[in-house]
């Protein structure tokens, strides 16, 4: 048992994240994914933070859960203004910015 | 032979020039304003020249005089100073323009009355005079240039005066481009002379032609004569002049038979001291002479157009002229004498032909002529007058000045000098042939005249000037060659005149030319005036006949040595412009343009697509920084 | 630097919890309900959350329990009820390739970054956190006397982000409603009443051409829907409302929903769609 453990989860959580953004329609899905993303970042620091022995890793996972708060909020604003103008939720059904 | 400054009246030379010009600048600037007093203004302008040129002429006294006038070009080494040249022959050519130029504005104030556009018509006779005036005052061969410029696009817009016809729209660019060709080989030569001697003042130039290289000499001497051959109209470049035709009756008489088509004779006498040094150009310009001389004559022939007729013959009596600058010194005098009296004699025998077409309704077949004696007395007379003085009738003016010519050739003393002689002789009895047949068609035999013609004769406005130019016809050569010699009065140009050894008394030649003249008549009245003249041209003729029609085929040659040639090439240009030059272009855009579409394609809108892809390229950048690390 | 041995306390911690925040990721992706998905997502969590405080980060812990797995998952169920949390993924994938490109990808990605990590810090030697917190100061003092010192613009920075961040989703979710333009039920009532039709329009996206029990649902042939039939009631046509007659006249979608109300212009009240919204 390591700290390589954690690490290892951390790439394998992000990775999961990373392929449920590419498989998943639904916009608050895809948000979860990328949620879920952020979190395996914080899980790395977290544990980097334990192995260098400063806590500014700590820190920083702070600043990305509120950053990632705030993300949120606008990202389910523009999900929900989407959605009142084309009732629909669905990340492929905004695809007018194109070729 | 040095040059002094001007002095007195002479200082205001410049006047001559500058009078025409400001004439033509109110008749064009001036509008539809001037259009009650334009002619008047016109003509005023020119007769004042004529009446300072007198002065000037009167105050030479046989000097050379310079009238600087200000810097025209000033770069590098390159200083042309905007001066004129005034000295006996300048002053020779300045009084044959504003004079005949004066009388011809005159005679235009009745010929173009009816015309809408007389006053512009006025403005570009104006124009014209100024430029030829440059061109004969310039003290440099850029302001001669300029000049020689001037008058070919006073030309143009004179033969396209009545541009509505297509003919005189072609005609007027056949002209133009001809004599571009010509003028390609004048500016070669001024550059040539820049770049050999370093300056184009007259005096420069002819002080320093001597210790040129024997080709540049030569080099420079036959460009010099492309540029007098195609503003002269003389083999290889005549084809233009007849078809000039198509202009104004008054255009013809000033600008192609009187005055502008001599500018090339006037420029090879100028340049007397470039052609002395080089034999070979000064054969080139004998031979020439000699070809042109009888191209003319034979083309006159043949023709029907009364116009046609006189502008072959002006063709041919111009190729006198240059066989007579091209003999050399003894030349020059009876060159310049016959210009000046052709001037003359020419310039009345085209206004008689106005009339006759005025009177005609414009028309100018002469088998639709005849019988007109009766009907246009004054006409007939003064046209009659210059006919004789043209073909060289014993002691009127071309019976001086031509037998001149015929005697300098005869001078050469070798076989060519014979030879010469004998052609100009047979063209004198050609000259004599055709211009008889013109007389017969027009004023004698049964009248052809379409139906509801009525001849009349024109108003005086226009007989008045074929009167002068019928008496300086009669009397120009008598006064220039015996009463007071050319010879005389541009010695300070030429020099002394050698004693001249005569190889053929001139008695001899006199009489031989004159009966020569005398088988001319005879033959024309034998062909033409015996017999009814057919109101449409015979179709089954000779040979002979044909090609004289054709003008000796000279717009076949240039149509299938030039145009077609020409056009080909254009073809295959536009045609590798379009496939090549273009096709590379817009092949370039088109697979520019088509790949971009398609990669654009990739753009399908779809957000997960393009996370797919920043996944794939973070694989990859995982994958490399591995490879790295574990490298 | 001193290292610090992993004890088996927190192995156990680790083993036990690491499938677990697993199988709520691959859950959550797999789960075709969002609701499920979010669920399966605070498991995750509340999983790592306790990594959090296993791991010398016992602030961060509280934090991601409080923060992450108490407000923002509240914040997207919430959202999920508002869009209509019935709409389950279809599992027809649309795009051709993607999900098989993204599996193969996401394994080469995991398998790379995992070996590259395992790689590179097989060796890591563990300093702990022993030194800068545990016994006179703790988790929270030593992350504040850093985050209000080293940190203190990034940390204001933030504040301002956060602060732009609640304005834009305000002006985002925004509806702008005229004052006075909310009319009370006796109005509505009145104005319904005027347009010569008692009844409410039908819903959106249904195509009825009466809202009475009585009368069946068309087919987009124009054939009866025989699933509408009411029970215990004949079918029979009730009042026919104007049909758009063709495509022209339909036009697009959003357009045919506005040509199937009588009277657009006149009767604003008539049109309560938007209330409903």
């Amino acid at each position: 048992m390591s700290l390589t453990n954690y690490l290892v989860l951390a790439a394998i959580l992000f990775t999961i994240g990373a392929v449920g953004v590419l498989v998943r329609r639904n916009a608050i899905v895809v948000f979860m994914c990328i949620e879920l993303m952020l979190n395996s970042v914080n899980l790395t620091l977290v544990t980097f933070a334990r192995a260098s022995g400063t806590i500014d890793g700590q820190i920083i996972a702070l600043f990305v859960m509120v950053v990632a708060a705030a993300e949120v909020v606008i990202g389910l604003a523009i999900i929900m203004s989407i959605y009142r103008t084309r009732r629909s939720a669905s990340v492929d059904d905004a695809n007018l910015l194109k070729y | 032979m040095d040059t002094a400054p001007a002095d007195g009246l002479i200082t205001s030379a410049w006047l001559l020039i500058a009078l025409p010009l400001a004439g033509a600048a109110v008749l064009l600037l001036g509008g539809r304003r001037t259009d009650r007093w334009g002619h008047l203004l016109g003509t005023g302008t020119v007769v004042a020249a004529f009446v300072l040129g007198l002065l000037c002429t009167l105050q030479l006294d046989g000097r050379r005089l310079d009238v600087e006038l200000f810097t025209f070009m000033a770069t590098g080494s390159l200083d042309v100073q905007a001066g004129l040249l005034f000295d006996p022959l300048s002053a020779v050519f300045v009084l044959l323009i504003t004079g005949v130029g004066a009388l011809i504005h005159v005679y235009s104030i009745g010929y173009m009355a009816h015309d809408p556009r007389r006053r512009r018509f006025f403005a570009y006779l104006n124009l014209f005079v100024a430029a030829m005036l440059l061109l004969v005052l310039g003290d440099n061969f850029v302001a001669l240039y300029v000049g020689w410029e001037g008058v070919g696009l006073a030309s143009y817009l004179l033969i396209a005066f009545w541009h509505e016809r297509p003919s005189a729209a072609t005609a007027a660019k056949k002209a133009f481009i001809m004599n571009r060709v010509g003028d390609v080989g004048l500016a070669l030569a001024i550059f040539l002379m820049f770049a050999q001697l370093g300056t184009v003042a007259y005096d420069g130039v002819f002080g320093a032609v001597g210790t040129l290289a024997g080709g540049t000499v030569t080099a420079i001497g036959l460009l010099l004569l492309l540029g007098a051959c195609g503003k002269s109209g003389q083999f290889p470049l005549q084809a233009w002049l007849p078809d000039a035709m198509e202009g104004p009756t008054p255009v013809s008489a000033l600008i192609h038979a009187a005055t502008m088509v001599t500018a090339g004779v006037y420029l090879i006498a100028r340049c007397a001291p470039i052609y002395d040094e080089t034999p070979t150009a000064r054969a080139v310009v004998l031979a020439v002479g000699a070809i042109t001389l009888m191209i003319g004559a034979i083309a006159g022939c043949a023709q029907d157009d009364i116009k046609k007729v006189l502008a072959y013959s002006t063709v041919s009596q111009i190729g006198y002229m240059f066989l007579a600058v091209g003999l050399g010194p003894v030349g020059y005098v009876a060159g310049l004498a016959h210009l000046l009296t052709h001037g003359f004699f020419k310039a009345g025998l085209f206004l008689g032909a106005g009339s006759v077409m005025h009177a005609m309704n414009d028309e100018v077949d002469m088998r639709r002529f005849g019988g007109l004696a009766s009907r246009m007395k004054v006409t007939f007379v003064t046209f009659g007058l210059g006919y004789l003085a043209l073909i060289g009738f014993p002691f009127l003016s071309g019976f001086y000045t031509k037998d001149a010519i015929i005697e300098a050739a005869f001078d050469r003393g070798d076989g060519w000098g014979y030879l010469l002689g004998g052609v100009a002789i047979l063209a004198a009895g050609l000259t004599a042939f055709y211009m008889t047949r013109l007389m017969l068609m027009t004023f004698f035999g049964r009248p052809r005249w379409e139906p509801g013609v009525h001849p009349h004769e024109s108003p005086s406005v226009m007989t008045a000037p074929m009167v002068l130019l019928a008496v300086g016809s009669v009397l120009a050569g008598f006064l220039l060659v015996v009463a007071f010699p050319l010879e005389a009065w541009l010695t300070p140009v030429f020099g002394e005149p050698e004693a001249a050894e005569h190889v053929v008394a001139p008695l001899v030649v006199s009489i031989l030319v004159t009966v020569v003249m005398a088988l001319g008549v005879l033959t024309a009245w034998l062909f033409v005036g015996r017999r009814e003249v057919p109101v449409t041209a015979p179709v089954r003729v000779s040979a002979v006949t044909r090609a004289a029609r054709r003008a000796l085929y000279a717009d076949a040659v240039n149509e299938s040595l030039f145009m077609r040639p020409g056009q080909w090439l254009t073809r295959a240009l536009v045609f590798v412009d379009n496939r090549g030059v273009d096709g590379a272009v817009n092949g370039l855009a088109a697979t520019l343009g088509g790949s971009s579409s398609r990669l654009g394609r990739t753009q399908t809108g779809f957000v997960r697509s393009y996370a797919l892809s920043m996944l794939g390229g973070a694989v990859v950048v995982a994958g490399a920084l591995l490879a790295v690390t574990a490298g | 630097m001193n290292d610090v041995v992993i004890g088996t306390g927190e192995a156990v911690v680790f083993w036990v919890l690491g499938p677990i925040s697993l199988a709520g990721a691959l859950g959550m992706v797999l789960s075709r309900n969002a609701v499920h998905s979010a669920l399966w997502l605070i498991n995750t969590m509340l999983a790592l959350g306790v990594f959090y405080v296993v791991q010398e980060a016992p602030f961060l812990g509280a934090v991601q329990i409080i923060v992450y797995t108490g407000a923002i998952m509240i914040l997207f169920l919430f959202v999920l009820m508002l869009v209509g949390r019935d709409s389950s993924d279809s599992v027809v994938e649309t795009l051709r390739g993607q999900r098989v490109a993204a599996i193969v990808l996401g394994l080469g990605f995991a398998g790379l970054v995992g070996a590259g990590i395992a790689r590179a810090t097989q060796d890591l030697p563990v300093a702990g956190l022993a030194a800068v917190q545990g016994a006179e100061t703790s988790n929270i003092e030593a992350i504040a006397g850093l985050l209000y010192s080293r940190y203190l613009l990034a940390f204001e920075v933030t504040g301002a982000l956060l602060i732009t961040a609640a304005v834009g989703a305000l002006v985002l979710t925004h509806v702008e409603r005229e004052a006075g333009e909310r009319r009370t039920q006796k109005e509505l009532s009145r104005a319904r009443f005027l347009t010569g039709r008692a009844q409410t329009l039908p819903g959106p996206g249904v195509y009825a051409r009466a809202n009475s029990v009585a009368a069946p649902g068309l087919l987009p042939d124009g054939r009866l829907a025989e699933d509408s039939f009411a029970t215990g009631i004949e079918p029979q046509e009730v009042e026919q409302m104007p049909r758009p007659a063709g495509r022209a006249q339909l036009g697009s979608p959003d357009a045919a929903l506005g040509t199937l109300d009588p009277a657009p212009s006149d009767v604003p009240g008539g049109r309560e769609g938007g209330d409903h919204r």
